[in-house]
Order: C-alpha cells, then structure tokens, then sequence
C-alpha cells in the first residue's frame, strides 16, 4: 500500500490519541463525510455511519483496489437497551446517565423497562476482511427502535443472505431489499426476537403441533 | 400451514424448471420435491435440505438449519467471562480445544493481557490435536457415507490416539474446558512429550493408510471429483473460509496472515487446492493433518519452560494454599468466582482458524462482569449458506460428499 508515513502519523485519531494505521488513511480518503466516528480500542478499527448510506459505504470500501475488503465476515446487532451510547465514553458521565435496569431479568414481567433515551436502540455491526490485504475494519450503524430497518448488503456481498436472517431472526431487524427474509434457526410461529435485552431468558413459548404431511390427527380428550 | 403450501409440499413442481434446465425430449422425468433429513443416515448433523429434484438432477434446493439452536449467545450474556469457556467446547465439538483457544484470546484481548509462552506453546499444541481429530472425523464419516468402511475405522482409531493426548492434557476426551482467561487449565502432564510422539506417529501412520485406500480409490474420486464445484470469487462472496476457500486456491489462513499464538515463528506450509471441487476439499484436509502434526512436534521441541498462567490479578485466582492460610487470597478468591474480573467498557473481536475456517468472538463490555453481548461468528454457518450453488445441477448423489466435504457442525453453526 502506496501512504505516506508522514501524513499518515500526522492525523492523529482522537479518541485513542494513537496515530492512524495506513489503512485508515485510506478508509478515510474513500469515504470522506461518510464517516461520522472513528475509533480505535486495543487496536481494532471501527467506523460509525449513517444507516441510510450503508450500502454506498459497502460498495466503496469493496470496490476500492487499495482496501479491498472482499469477505464480508458477520453481521449482527447490539441491543442497548437502557443504555445511553458507546460503552467507550468515559466512565462517570454514563454511569449517571444510566438508568435503573435489573441486568438479568428472569422473565419478561420482572423486567423494568428504563425510559427511552434520545438515542437510538439498536446497532448493526458488520465485520469485514479482505483475502488479499488481510486487514479488517468494524462497521456500526445505529437503528432506532421504533422502524429497526436497514438496507440489505446481499446487491454487495450474497453472503449477507443468512447473516441478515440470523439477525433478524434474533433481534428483529428488517433488512430492505433481502431476498428471503424468513426466520432462520426459530420456528415462524415464534413470538418476539430472543437475543433482544427485554426477552427474558426464561420465557417460554408454546409448543407448535406439527401440520406437515402425515400429521396425525389430534388425540380426544378422554 | 396453509393448503397451498400442503400442496405444494405433495404436488410435482412446476415443469418450467425443465424447459429451463434443457431436459425437454429428454428421458421422461417427473419433477419432485423430496426431503432430506432434518435426520438422514448419510449426513451427520441435523440439517433439513429440501430439494427439488428433475429425474436425478437437482433443480433447487433450500438448506434449513437451526435444528441444534440453544442460544449460546443469550447464555454467554448472563454468565462471568470465565464460566462461559464450558460452552464453547459445545460449538465445534469435534475439535473443542480450538474454541476454548478462540473465546480466551477474544477475553485476554479485551483484558489485554499477555499470556506466558509456555502457555501459547500449549495452545498451539492443543489446538492442533483438535484440528487433527476434526479433520480426520471429516474425511473419515464422508468416506463411510459414500459406503467406504475401513477408512472410517482406521481414522476413528487414530482419532483415539489423539484423544489419549487430549485426555493427558486436560483429563477429558471431548468436553475439554482446556483454556482459563490468562491461562490453562493445568500445565501438561510430565514425560508427555515421550508419551505424545509414538502416538502421534502410529495416527499419521494410519492417516496415510486411509490416503492410501482412498486417494486412488475410483470409486472414491468418482464421486469427489468435480461435484461440489463453486469458484472462488463466489466463495469469497459467500464469506466462507477454512479448507473450502484454500481447496479453490485462496491461501487466506488466519495462521499465516495474522498469526496469533506463536504460529509467526513456527514452520507450516498452508496447502491450496485448484479445482474448488469435493476432491480438493479432500486433499486440502489431508495435508493439513500432516501439517498440524509438523507443528505439534516444533511446539514439543521447542517448549519453553516456566508458567502456564499470567499472573495479572484481575483474573487469574490466586494459589490455592495461600488462599486457605492468607485472608486477602481468601477474599480475592471469593470476590473472583462470585463477581469475575471487570474488563474496561470496549468492544473487541478477536479471530483464530479454526478446523472450518476462521472463528471470530465479537465482545462487547459494559464495564461489569459479564459481557453486554459475546457473539461467535462461526465457521460453519457461513460455509454453508451457498450450499443450494453447490448442489444446483448435481446429481442426487453428489448431495451427500458435497455435505460431508462442507462438514457442517450443528453445534457450532446453530449455536
């Protein structure tokens, strides 16, 4: 990779006061506004970008013969549920910002919802390597709970496909423009998305009869 | 489930399929939709692939997993760090020790902190042990399932001498709870080495039997050969890793292009197929038996002596007799098992090559004892979502070394 080592110690990121890597550089020529926040703990790099960009942003950043991120590696969600922001800003300022939430609720009706912040709920994190560079970048996208959409990565990456699923599957976000957004490891009579903080871990769900061929008939009660 | 759908669970497809595929004014051919599995005697994992089928030809098929789901991740987010290193043996648990390897680096990355050499001498040791038993229960259940006996029973008697060592290192077969955070579970038994190498010998002896019935077997290559096919651009695409990416001629192991451990200065060739075929997929494994085993014998040779564990406080417990005569080892000990350590609030994501390629943990902390969200990205789950590219075309019987070459773990792709 063709960077100047000279521009590359002079922008110095701000939240870890570490110079940038080559890499980053670069990331940031490509994508220029599209970044809202850079940051960079013990090492591993991630970017903060607008949900309603993140395809132009994908297709940059694979597209770019110098980054080349080809491998979409994960897709997932964070639920930050009663949380204000980043677990990363110092200490004493969410700690009194943080509402009361009883960390593991055992059922859903023991569980007190904390008041919605003006943060959004939810964040997509998309983890992506390249097979000929061998550096990796941590994408986040907030999403607010009231419309938990995003736009589907499977026009960049098919692989998205069952990622995507799994995730909504599991925390309930809809990606726009999926191919086959079905449930993927639940059963679709499923109520509510599991890994979300408000499911409890104890909550039960009905038992589904099966109604597929050869499905016997419903035993009479005696 | 509604009628339409019964229907068209019992009703021929559509013909256009035919048309499409160019079998017009071939031989007459009923166009159906079969079931195989969720438990099939020629796969070993519960997975449902519905197929439908014209003749012998596999016109679509839509892979359903989900079967083994036990919420690993929901799990993870209610337990301390350290009490979560048991479930990770359950995700692959053909080669376990490779998850417990995998879940304590994401942990000492997040804690940052630095483990002893001798300790990541003993992972590597352990962890190849483990890819040597995956790759040999792979190669050895595919070639039962295409009716090739006697390798089975060769490769699960090498596998038993793998597990033996296994067994030394941390006293059980499969469920091996091997790593600590910061450390192991115990140092390696004394005269190990001299115990570890015969066996390790008399295992590659019969690996190279297996090679021997089967590489030239034409049976065996009739069925491996050129079935499974998928480019390497599309596996890229895809997202898979592991043998399956290196068998299309990708050398992207996590080993070699960010070496983690002590792999840097270890001495191992990563082995690259060309055709992206079931046979490659073979041939990449076997090598990377004898691959493993090459740096199990440089780990031995080269172990360094000393601790096993790090001595950073925040979480490895203190000795257990200071611990009963000393009040403040008392108390560290007890605020240690109830509480865990507190790592600082961040998020890491840490990645090893695992047997089926490269197994991530995405960790997020809060600040607290436990982690706010411990995801794993497994190997499996991505290699075989492009399975239905793989099998389109094929033949009825290519879906059974297609599946075996993918070697998809339930436990670790349903988590």
């Amino acid at each position: 990779m063709s960077v100047d080592k000279s521009q590359a110690s002079s922008e110095a990121d701000r939240s870890s006061g570490q110079p940038l890597s080559p890499m980053m550089v670069r990331v940031r020529q490509v994508l220029g506004e599209l970044i809202l926040e850079h940051r960079c703990f013990r090492g591993d790099d991630r970017i903060h970008v607008a949900r309603e960009r993140i395809l132009e942003v994908c297709q940059k950043l694979r597209d770019d013969v110098e980054l080349a991120f080809d491998l979409l590696l994960d897709v997932t969600a964070i639920d930050y549920l009663g949380q204000p922001d980043d677990f990363e800003r110092p200490r004493e300022i969410w700690d009194q910002e943080r509402p009361v939430l009883r960390r593991h609720p055992a059922r859903r009706h023991e569980l007190v919802l904390p008041p919605r912040g003006p943060h959004p709920r939810f964040a997509i994190v998309y983890h992506l390597t390249s097979t000929t560079r061998f550096h990796r970048l941590r994408i986040k996208c907030r999403v607010p709970e009231d419309d938990p959409t995003i736009a589907s990565l499977t026009p960049v990456w098919p692989g998205a496909n069952w990622l995507e699923r799994e995730t909504y599957d599991l925390y309930g976000i809809r990606f726009i423009g999926h191919p086959d957004l079905r449930r993927i490891y639940l059963n679709e009579e499923f109520v509510g998305h599991p890994l979300r903080k408000d499911y409890g871990k104890f909550d039960e769900q009905p038992i589904q009869p099966y109604v597929g061929p050869g499905a016997k008939e419903p035993r009479r009660p005696h | 489930m509604s009628d339409q759908e019964l229907k068209n669970l019992v009703a021929p497809i559509d013909g256009a399929n035919r048309r499409l595929h160019g079998f017009e004014g071939d031989l007459h051919t009923e166009p159906m939709r079969i079931q195989f599995g969720p438990s099939h005697p020629a796969t070993h994992g519960t997975v449902r692939i519905v197929l439908d089928l014209d003749g012998e030809r596999i016109v679509d098929a839509d892979v359903q997993v989900g079967y083994l789901h036990r919420g690993f991740e929901k799990e993870c987010e209610t337990g301390l760090y350290y009490q979560n290193i048991p479930y990770t043996d359950r995700l692959n648990y053909s080669s376990p020790m490779l998850n417990n390897v995998g879940y304590c680096l994401a942990v000492e990355k997040l804690f940052d902190i630095q483990t002893p050499p001798r300790c990541q001498f003993l992972r590597v040791v352990g962890g190849e042990i483990s890819r040597m038993v995956d790759h040999m229960l792979a190669i050895g259940s595919s070639a039962m399932e295409l009716a090739a006996f006697t390798p089975m029973l060769y490769l699960l008697e090498g596998r038993e001498l793998l597990l033996d060592l296994t067994d030394a290192l941390c006293g059980a077969r499969v469920t091996t709870n091997f790593t600590r955070i910061g450390g192991l579970c115990a140092d390696m038994p004394e005269g190990f080495k001299e115990f570890a190498i015969p066996r390790l010998d008399r295992a590659l002896k019969l690996v190279e039997d297996a090679d021997k019935l089967l590489t030239e077997n034409p049976i065996f290559r009739e069925r491996m050969e050129g079935t499974g096919r998928l480019p390497a651009q599309d596996l890229i695409a895809w997202g898979v890793t592991g043998p399956i990416l290196r068998a299309g001629g990708i050398p992207y192991d996590v080993r070699r292009v960010q070496p983690y451990l002590v792999y840097g200065d270890l001495d191992f060739d990563v082995p690259v197929g060309e055709h992206s075929d079931n046979f490659d997929r073979y041939l990449v494994r076997l090598e990377e038996i004898r691959q493993s085993r090459r740096l199990i014998l440089q780990c031995l040779e080269r172990m360094p002596d000393g601790p096993v564990d790090s001595d950073d406080p925040r979480v490895r417990w203190p000795a257990k007799r200071r611990v009963y005569t000393q009040m403040e080892e008392l108390i560290d000990q007890f605020k240690l098992v109830t509480e865990g350590g507190y790592p600082p609030p961040g998020e890491i994501y840490q990645a090893v090559e695992a047997a089926n390629g490269e197994l991530g943990f995405y960790l997020v902390s809060d600040g607290s004892g436990r982690p706010w969200k411990c995801r794993c990205r497994s190997p499996s789950f991505s290699n075989i979502s492009p399975m239905n590219l793989m099998l389109k075309g094929g033949q009825l019987a290519d879906v059974v070394p297609t599946f075996g070459m993918i070697n998809m773990i339930g436990g670790e792709t349903d988590r």
